[in-house]
Parts: C-alpha cells; sequence; structure tokens
C-alpha cells in the first residue's frame, strides 16, 4: 500500500549527525539565500496561475517545496561552474542567476525567452549563467554533465559540472552509465538527487528497493550523501564538500537531498495517491518557512520584515512577468534557424 | 603524392591528422585506445597522442555519445565511435533527443561539434544486430549530418570535414569496405559535407548509390556497358545534407533513376530521395523511378542468405536493363 511505503520524513533537525539547529548556524548570507528561495516560489506561483488562465502551453512542472535544493547546491558554486536540471528546473535556472523576465519569456513562447520561445518549461537553459540545459528526458542531462566536467577537467578550468536528477532517474540506464564513468576518469561532477518522494505518480518505494537513494554511490565507488533537502544550508555545506573534493580532482558526488513535491507532478495531476496528512506534514517543514522561523528565532528577522521581504519579492517577480507578457512572439524565421550551426 | 592505403588506415589517418590541426580534438569509445579499435581503425592514435586525448570508456554507449555532447558545449570537438552502429540503439535518446536537438532548443546558445563513427554493413557475416545500414534510423531527426563514405579518399575528406563541422556529423564507416584501397590526393583534400561524386558518366540512366552499393554499382554498370546501356553512377556521399543538384542534373541527361541501398525500402535515404526527384522534377522521367533495396527483413547470417539480403550487381543490371526497355 503507498502509505506504508517509504514516505516518512527526516527528522528536520537531528541529521547529519545531530547537526544544530538551523537558526544556530545561519550564515551571513542567509537573507539572500531566503531571497533566492523566495524569487523561486513567486516565479512558480505566477506559473501555476498562468497555467490555469491557458497561457501555459503543453505542460509544467512546479517546485513549489524543493527551493532549498536548487538554491542551496547552486550557492555552493562559482562562476564558470555548470549545471544541467530537469524539466522541473525553473527553480535551478533561475538559482543559477538566469533573469525571471526572460525565464517567464520562455514559458509564454516569447522572442524574448531564454532560448527564444523554442524551448519551452522542460528546456530552460541560459549558458551565460552556467544553466547549460534543462532537460525533458529523465536521466538525459546526466551523461550531458559528464561531458561538461570532462571538458572542464581536459582544459583544466577548474569548474564543476553539477546535475540535478529525480529520485526517479536513479533507475534509468543513463544514471548507472553517467556515474560509473565519472567516478572511472574522477571528473568534476557532482550528481544531486532531489528526492521528492514520488517518481510521475508512483511512491519511491513503489519503484526503488533501497530507502536510501545515496546508498547507491557505493556501486561507484564515490561518496554519497544524505542531506535534508528542505534546509537550504545543510544543502549548500554538503554540495560545497563535494565541488572541494571535485575540484582538488577527487572525483564526483552524489547527494541525496530529502524534499517533497507539494504540488502534483505536472499540471494535470492533483496528487490524490498521497496518503492523508503527508502534504500537511510536509508543508509544517516548508523550507522556506523554516528558514523565515528560523531567522525570527535568532533575532535576525521580525515577522513584518519577512513579510515586507515576500511582498518585495513578488512585487519583482510581478513586474518581470509583466515584462515578458509585452514581448513579441518569435518571428517565423525562427522556425527554421538553430537547426545548425 | 600519397601512396597508397586502405579504408580502415584512412580512418587513422584522418584522425591523426584532425588531432594534430586542432587540440581540442579527443576521441572517445570503448577499446580505442590502449586496444586501436575492434576493427584496429584508431591503431597507434593511443601511442601517439596519449590516454588524455584517446580515451577509453567502459561499454556506455549513452555515456559516450552524452559526454561527446556536454564537452563539445564546453568547448571540445570530441569523436566518439560507436563500435557498431547497430548499438545506436542503446543511445538513441542521446543521439535523437539530447545531441541533434541541443541548438535548436536552446535557442541557438551552443553549437554542437561533435563526430559520431560508427560501423555500419552487411555482407561480412555478422548477422542481425552487427550488420545493419543505421544511417537510415537517422534521417527523420532534423539537427544530424550524415557521412556514408565509400572510398578511401572520400572517408579521408569526409571525416577531417566532419570533425571540423559546427554541427553534429555521425560517420558510417562500412565494415566490407575496410580492405579496399586507395590514394588520398596531394595536399590531402577535405571532401565538403553535401557534395556527390560522379563516378561516372553515361546519358542512358542515372544509378545513385553509397559505399557497398556503390561499388556494386560500378560493376553493375560496366556490365550494363558491354550491353549498349550507358549508366552514370553518382556517390552521395552524405545522406544529410543530400546533393539533389546533382541527381537531377544528371536526370536531365538520361530521364531514369535507379536507387541502390543496403536497407530495406521504407523509411530510408533511397525512398525519400526517389519522392524529392518525382516531386520537383516529375517532368524530366522518361521511365518509373526504380528503388532497389534490401529485403524488408532482418539481415540473416547464412553466407546465401545474406547475399540474397543485400542487392548484388546482377540484380542491378536486371532491374536497370528493365527500366531502359520500359
Amino acid at each position: 500500500m503507498p502509505d506504508q511505503m517509504n514516505t516518512a520524513m527526516p527528522e528536520p533537525e537531528t541529521i547529519s549527525d545531530g547537526a544544530p539547529a538551523l537558526a544556530d548556524r545561519l550564515p551571513d548570507d542567509a537573507e539572500q539565500l531566503l531571497r533566492l528561495m523566495l524569487r523561486i516560489r513567486s516565479f512558480e506561483d505566477e506559473v501555476k496561475e498562468l497555467f490555469t488562465r491557458g497561457l501555459v502551453r503543453g505542460s509544467t512542472h512546479l517546485g513549489q517545496g524543493q527551493e532549498a535544493v536548487c538554491v542551496g547546491a547552486c550557492a555552493a558554486l562559482r562562476p564558470g561552474d555548470t549545471m544541467t536540471c530537469t524539466y522541473r528546473g525553473h527553480g535551478a535556472v533561475l538559482a543559477m542567476g538566469a533573469p525571471a523576465d526572460r525565464c517567464f519569456g520562455e514559458l509564454l513562447g516569447k522572442a524574448g525567452g531564454l532560448c527564444g520561445g523554442k524551448g519551452g518549461s522542460m528546456h530552460f537553459t541560459d549558458v551565460a549563467v552556467g544553466a547549460i540545459g534543462s532537460n525533458a528526458i529523465v536521466g538525459g542531462n546526466l551523461p550531458v554533465t559528464v561531458g561538461a566536467a570532462l571538458a572542464a577537467e581536459h582544459l583544466g578550468t577548474g569548474a564543476v559540472s553539477v546535475a540535478f536528477l529525480g529520485d526517479g532517474a536513479t533507475n534509468i540506464g543513463a544514471f548507472h552509465e553517467s556515474l560509473n564513468l565519472a567516478a572511472i576518469w574522477h571528473l568534476p561532477a557532482i550528481f544531486v538527487i532531489e528526492n521528492n518522494h514520488y517518481g510521475e505518480y508512483s511512491p519511491l518505494a513503489s519503484t526503488t528497493p533501497v530507502e536510501r537513494l545515496a546508498s547507491r554511490a557505493a556501486s561507484y565507488g564515490m561518496p554519497g550523501v544524505y542531506v535534508d533537502g528542505n534546509d537550504v544550508v545543510a544543502v549548500r555545506s554538503v554540495t560545497r564538500t563535494a565541488a572541494r573534493r571535485a575540484r582538488a580532482g577527487q572525483g564526483p558526488t552524489l547527494i541525496e537531498a530529502d524534499t517533497y513535491r507539494q504540488q502534483g507532478h505536472s499540471r494535470s495531476d492533483p496528487g490524490a495517491y498521497r496518503p492523508p496528512g503527508e502534504l500537511d506534514a510536509w508543508l509544517a517543514r516548508d523550507p522556506i518557512l523554516r528558514l523565515g522561523q528560523s531567522l525570527e528565532r535568532s533575532g535576525r528577522a521580525t515577522p513584518d520584515q519577512l513579510a515586507a521581504l515576500r511582498a518585495e519579492v513578488a512585487a519583482e517577480v510581478a513586474e518581470a512577468l509583466a515584462r515578458a507578457q509585452a514581448w513579441p512572439e518569435p518571428g517565423l524565421s525562427a522556425l527554421t534557424e538553430d537547426v545548425y550551426a | 603524392m600519397n601512396a597508397q592505403l586502405n579504408y580502415r588506415h584512412a580512418i587513422a589517418r584522418a584522425l591523426a591528422d584532425a588531432m594534430e590541426e586542432d587540440d581540442r580534438v579527443i576521441l572517445i569509445g570503448e577499446d580505442i585506445g590502449a586496444a586501436g579499435g575492434a576493427f584496429k581503425s584508431t591503431d597507434g592514435l593511443f601511442e601517439r597522442f596519449g590516454p588524455r586525448r584517446v580515451r577509453d570508456t567502459p561499454i556506455s554507449e549513452q555515456a559516450i555519445v552524452g559526454a561527446a555532447t556536454g564537452a563539445a558545449i564546453m568547448g571540445l570537438r570530441p569523436v566518439a565511435e560507436i563500435m557498431f552502429a547497430d548499438f545506436a540503439g542503446v543511445c538513441f535518446d542521446q543521439i535523437a533527443n539530447q545531441l541533434a536537438k541541443y541548438r535548436y532548443m536552446t535557442g541557438g546558445q551552443v553549437s554542437v561539434p561533435v563526430t559520431i563513427r560508427m560501423t555500419n554493413g552487411a555482407g561480412a557475416g555478422f548477422a542481425a544486430q552487427h550488420s545493419q545500414g543505421t544511417e537510415n534510423w537517422f534521417l527523420n531527426i532534423p539537427g544530424l549530418k550524415i557521412a556514408v563514405p565509400g572510398t578511401v579518399p572520400d572517408l579521408y575528406g569526409l571525416l577531417r570535414s566532419a570533425v571540423r563541422d559546427p554541427d553534429p556529423v555521425l560517420v558510417f564507416e562500412h565494415k566490407a569496405l575496410f580492405a579496399v584501397q586507395g590514394t588520398i590526393p596531394a595536399g590531402n583534400p577535405l571532401v565538403p559535407l553535401g557534395v556527390a561524386d560522379v563516378v561516372r558518366d553515361g546519358g542512358d540512366v542515372t544509378i545513385v548509390a553509397a559505399q557497398q552499393m556503390r561499388h556494386r554499382a560500378v560493376e553493375a554498370a560496366g556490365q550494363l556497358a558491354a550491353e549498349g546501356i550507358e549508366a552514370t553512377v553518382i556517390d552521395p556521399r552524405t545522406l544529410v545534407p543530400f546533393d539533389d543538384a546533382a541527381v537531377a542534373a544528371s536526370l536531365k541527361v538520361t530521364s531514369r533513376l535507379a536507387v541502390v541501398q543496403e536497407a530495406p525500402a521504407d523509411g530510408s535515404w533511397g525512398s525519400s530521395l526517389i519522392a524529392r526527384m518525382l516531386t520537383d522534377h516529375f517532368e524530366l522521367f522518361d521511365a518509373p523511378p526504380v528503388l532497389i533495396a534490401a529485403s524488408p527483413t532482418p539481415v540473416p547470417y547464412a553466407g546465401n542468405l545474406e547475399a540474397a539480403w543485400l542487392p548484388s550487381a546482377d540484380r542491378i543490371v536486371a532491374e536497370v536493363r528493365k527500366q531502359v526497355h520500359y
């Protein structure tokens, strides 16, 4: 039965060898991390609204609740590093620094979109900020990530290559081939599993015989790290460690970030398969909520200040959307451009 | 004047010259390094360029193609080897959905200069999973270029062009041609992608054929000449882009088109070529075009069955004779 399966949550503050409460280990830039997560949350909330109004074509996959994974991991990177992600990748591309208006533009099929309107929701790419591809094939980005790491190693750039993947992607062949190749070549790659507990509609335990996906790293002789994926500071910390290893020529790391998809798989999915109470339990440990509460508890922010920050970010995102909505559609000549160089 | 060499050695020669020319060129594939390649087509390159530029991989075709794609996006010019073209089946996603579409999906933010070398072709007794003309699988995937060299200078020149090209190019090396001898002309000229070779001139019929079938078409043309039928033989050399203009120019003279291909008819380059020529140049035809294709079956193992599967020179002669007397 699905509700008997692997939906147990990690204890929020007790993983990572009893790491102290988030409020006691807030970094100097915690407000900035919060702002980044809020920007992604506002973006996704707007996307949900746009989709409901029929302004987004095809499908879209929302990442509310998973913001700490992409923000934490990308905050550990430096200019020149690269990132690939999944079709639930709006957050990761924004976390790398892609402008929100051009992301909206892509979603709306506008000429000013990141990809000129030719990629859409599932292919957000902004090479200028190191976001070298969102992929609509589960696991399809992983071999490409290995290639980016190969180029970094071969050219001696010191860059690391990060891939986000879902829990479901750990069961596809490309995962095995990619981690194996990255490991034997000691490439500077970091594979970050966004374990949101569902592969589309199937709970993880119904598809996967091991509970800890990080344990799969053992097959490739690389470190496997399990982290609370709703703790942005912890995610950044483990990613920094992985990046240090990668830059030092010690090879790749597999990180499992435990998180939760607050929305359904795609916009056609109401999430009826969730056991009763599961969503509420995870909403109570929402990564944005937790960081805000920690800032309050540590005296770094008042409820009013946090509300003001939320409003400020929401207004910025709304302005970005308004700009994008005013942009023109691509000219029809774009249809046949960019097939070949 | 360059010395004569065979098709197999032309591969290593082209790769060596490409690597000499451009530091960004690296080779990746299974057993291409220390072992020199399953077909010995990369023999000597590991010793000459070292393990960082000639990289042996595990048996991981998805990772090979994907790594080439990612490395190309980030500034290298990888040449990946898929040992048998049939193995494209296990990395089809990486070729069809990733490599071919990367530039388009990103609105032209990247170019993807990847060359994939694959050994194709029947006639050597490798049976159903090691003999196919899989170049036809890729015709319906915009974003890929496809080269099918049939001679030593074409192999050398097309492979060099593929490595220099800014787009993904699939280069098919035909295993039945590895012993074919030839000479790379002085100055080691590149062969541009999309320019056919008019192998033989004749006024009665235009025969279009590539790789092993090119050689059989030439043989058939010799037999037909003895009967007084003069054939033009055109080797397209690349399937994408395809040199339609060369075929049309010949059709203006011959008014008859025969296409010979080492693959079943449906969904093939020969079918597409005939469709395009009929659509664009209907007025040039004096007889129905003919597609001389392989049997619509998997490639069989037994020698007599495989020989029957492949279009033979005798069959080409018979089909063309019938067409000329239509």
